[in-house]
């Protein structure tokens, strides 16, 4: 640990203008005469230049040094000052600036001092090495960029609904426990695999995760790997579709503006393919105002009797025009409907996004939520299990998310025009992604306590009606009359708030809430509600057409190798049978979750957030692998630590969803239980069918095989690591597969 | 590739200018579609020999080569 006492004395180079200056700059490049010696061992060390900028200190700049200490000393004092508020106060409501204050002291220091650490130690991030972007430069797909630029498009790239749904349902158990796993999670865990990745994939011709463990670790693991990423596709689709099922539902404004998107993004497609090609911008900013229209017709069609029953549908018939809607989707001709989708998608999150994060600057609003609710036990109605380990596994994506490990292995790396970049764009853009987290969790929490109940509950727990849910509700120990949840849903536009599941709604309601009193006048509850609900369905319909899409790729690659013919991408029969694979698949599990009378996202969700956990343990036992094979094995816990407790949370939760006695909990004692009664011809509720019953255990025991399957995957990955990694620790020469050293001629030139 | 710190010094119009670029080229990134200027210059330098795509081609083909086989969605 003596190095971590070393790095944590600022020196910066002599370019930074002082504390917090690099963020924005980002200029650390050595001098340009250690850029010229890049084959001296001691010369290519990050500590070497430092110790020479030391050397060349002038008194000006040991000024500077010191400014420094003292700015990021406060820093650190005021984070934890704010984070103390958060942890600690207790009974009356606190302003949600404390938690933002907290939550951006700990990124800016996690960033400043941890991912320098593992850049400039761990990775040992080489400014002299040609990135794969300057190797083979085409001009198109490998290209030099600009890493603001490149942070944008990393970014876009990883953001998703999972941050804004996961820390929504975690709010079941209050602020507190969300909050801290977000900002431990993000800067030990979620960051430190996305920068690894990318850094790894940048020393390996930008190659894929899949493809680099298979060099790495093995053909089996390799092959075991791309299995577990195409069910973690498939659960990932059937979730995100779930929760726009559940917030259309009988929504005839919020079902004809997603509707509304559709016959928009067919106009772009045709648009920018025949009428005016390439102008993405202006066709863009069409597509919004089309949008933001939409939603105000949207209000008039669900007021009028004549129009709104034609968008009024229940939640399987939503689910069924999904999955139509999905396969029409990924066959069409991407230019059509995918890709002017994903434009709107993209510009409009980013957007959003931005406009909460100032809404909620101004706004400051008060959390109602209490730092802590009795639910830390288990015994919660929006999703069951204690806070160890079903917490860490429902928030998933906005603290570690495996997902990312597949962008940072895809177009990102083959962008990089300098290694060092690999710090900004791979770091920093996970902590932005915690940051939306954040938002999240904030916007569900500025709720009143009974409202989040009432919105995420399940019908079999609130009963049906205002004074039911109250009633309920007050019998967990938070205060909520009827007329405030019948107001609220009249607020918004609904006729009914009462067991929204699936967080989308929630967070909705929290958006419109935080930006109707930004922007008093502008629109109004409603409008912002769907407004937000728009956002959220927008990009999540991008998922599952562009998921289903490279689903469909991935079973003709898998399904290739063992049936040739079945690879080619132009026969229409294998395009038609992978696709229809793909879209039964998820299609399979929506159908579970719209049908299942416990509202679905309790039992969808955490078999989501256990397969997104088990990839990003996958690509940390990846990264732990490789570091051991780079001679590195000193600070292997930089990630062998991430990936033992990610491993730790993933293989618990998942014991305890398949062989836990308790039947709220367990799929196997769920399955018992109504297979119990189903023998004895008795009828438990929530089913109302001997049918019904039948389809709970089907379920039960379909949705324990995949949490089995998923442990497998993580487990024979881990076994094939552990002995690989054992080799290389026998090894006396790093053992890793790096692409060749190749001087970098142009590092200043393109870096600054 | 002016980065917003690479213009320090210039007058204010032109680093908003700068920034405006910076700005234009990150949406269209995010939406994987590369500089233009970029390919042409690299094309002409690079391969002289071989036709240069006019944007409306480019833009075809980056499209394709983006959703061709489905982007990495993330949750």
């Amino acid at each position: 640990m003596k190095d971590s006492s070393r790095i944590e004395s600022p020196s910066l180079p002599p370019t930074s203008p002082g504390w917090g200056g690099e963020i924005i700059t980002w200029n650390e490049f050595p001098s340009r005469d250690f850029a010229k010696k890049p084959l001296d061992p001691d010369a290519r060390s990050p500590d070497s230049w430092r110790h020479r900028n030391h050397r060349r200190a002038s008194g000006k700049e040991r000024m500077n040094t010191w400014t420094s200490r003292l700015g990021w000393m406060l820093l650190a004092i005021f984070g934890a000052v704010c984070l103390g508020v958060v942890a600690l106060r207790r009974g009356e409501t606190i302003n949600a600036m404390w938690l933002v204050a907290a939550a951006g002291s700990v990124f800016v220091i996690g960033y400043r001092f941890y991912s320098r650490f593992i850049a400039d130690r761990v990775l040992g991030l080489d400014a002299t090495r040609a990135t794969p972007a300057q190797l083979r430069n085409d001009g198109l797909d490998y290209v030099p960029t600009d890493r603001v630029v490149l942070f944008g498009h990393h970014f876009a790239a990883i953001a998703g609904a999972g941050p804004l749904v996961g820390p929504v349902l975690a709010a079941q158990m209050g602020y507190l426990p969300g909050t801290l796993w977000i900002l431990v999670g993000v800067v030990f865990a979620g960051a430190v695999q996305d920068f690894v990745t990318l850094f790894l994939s940048s020393r390996r011709d930008a190659r894929s995760l899949g493809e680099m463990i298979r060099t790495e670790l093995g053909e089996t693991a390799g092959w075991v790997a791309m299995v577990g990423i195409l069910m973690i596709m498939i659960m990932l689709i059937a979730v995100l579709a779930l929760i726009v099922v559940k917030a259309l539902a009988a929504s005839p404004w919020g079902t004809f503006t997603v509707a509304a998107t559709i016959p928009i993004a067919l106009f772009m497609g045709i648009y920018l393919r025949h009428l005016r090609p390439g102008r993405v911008g202006e066709v863009s900013l069409i597509g919004i105002v089309l949008l933001v229209a939409a939603v105000i017709v949207g209000g008039h069609v669900a007021a009028s009797p004549g129009w709104a029953p034609l968008f009024t549908f229940d939640a399987t018939t939503l689910c069924w025009m999904l999955i139509a809607y999905g396969f029409a989707a990924s066959v069409l001709p991407v230019w059509l409907l995918l890709a002017p989708r994903d434009y709107l998608s993209t510009f409009m999150k980013i957007g959003t996004v931005a406009l909460l994060a100032v809404a909620i600057f101004v706004a400051a609003p008060e959390l109602k939520m209490p730092a802590l609710t009795r639910f830390v036990d288990g015994t919660g109605p929006v999703w069951s299990g204690a806070l160890f380990p079903f917490l860490f596994i429902t928030i998933a994506c906005g603290s570690v998310s495996g997902f990312h490990a597949l962008v940072a292995s895809g177009t990102t790396p083959k962008m990089l025009a300098n290694e060092r970049d690999a710090r900004p764009i791979g770091y920093g853009s996970m902590l932005m992604e915690a940051s939306v987290a954040i938002m999240a969790l904030t916007a569900a929490c500025v709720l009143e306590p009974g409202v989040y109940f009432a919105m995420n509950a399940p019908t079999a727990a609130l009963g049906t009606t205002s004074e039911s849910a109250a009633a309920a509700i007050a019998n967990w120990g938070f205060v909520v009359t009827p007329e405030l949840l019948t107001s609220t849903a009249k607020n918004i536009g609904e006729t009914t708030i009462l067991s929204r599941a699936g967080g989308a709604p929630t967070l909705a309601v929290g958006m419109a809430q935080i930006l109707n009193s930004l922007i008093p006048g502008v629109g109004s509850m409603a409008f912002w509600y769907h407004y937000a609900i728009l956002f959220e369905a927008l990009f999540i319909l991008t998922t599952i057409d562009a998921g289903t899409r490279i689903g469909r790729f991935m079973v003709q690659d898998l399904v290739g190798g063992l049936y040739a013919p079945f690879k080619k991408a132009e026969s229409w029969v294998a395009n038609a049978l992978a696709t229809t694979i793909c879209v039964a698949g998820w299609g399979w599990f929506l159908y579970q979750g719209v049908t299942d009378p416990l509202g679905g996202i309790n039992t969808l969700w955490p078999l989501f957030g256990i397969a997104n956990q088990m990839l990003a343990g996958i690509a940390l036992i990846f990264a732990t692998v490789v570091l051991i094979k780079m001679k590195r094995e000193r600070y292997v816990w930089v990630t062998a630590l991430p990936m033992a407790w990610v491993l730790i949370c993933t293989l618990t939760a998942g014991w305890l969803k398949v062989f836990t006695p308790n039947p709220k909990i367990g799929f196997l004692a769920h399955a018992q239980k109504f297979g119990d009664a189903l023998a004895k011809s008795e009828i438990l509720a929530p089913a109302k069918t001997i049918e019904q019953m039948q389809r709970i255990v089907l379920n039960d025991r379909i949705d324990a095989t995949l949490a089995c399957l998923f442990m497998l995957v993580v487990v024979t990955v881990f076994v094939l690591g552990i002995r690989t990694a054992l080799a290389a620790l026998r090894a006396n020469a790093p053992s890793c597969n790096e692409a060749p050293y190749v001087e970098n001629t142009d590092a200043i030139a393109v870096g600054n | 590739m002016p980065s917003p710190s690479a213009t320090e010094g210039r007058s204010l119009l032109a680093r908003l200018r700068a920034v405006w670029r910076t700005a234009g080229k990150t949406a269209n990134l995010a939406i994987g579609v590369g500089d233009y200027e970029a390919y042409v210059a690299h094309q002409r330098t690079q391969h002289p020999d071989q036709p240069v795509m006019s944007y409306a081609e480019y833009f075809r083909e980056r499209q394709d080569a983006r959703y061709g086989k489905g982007t990495s969605r993330c949750c």
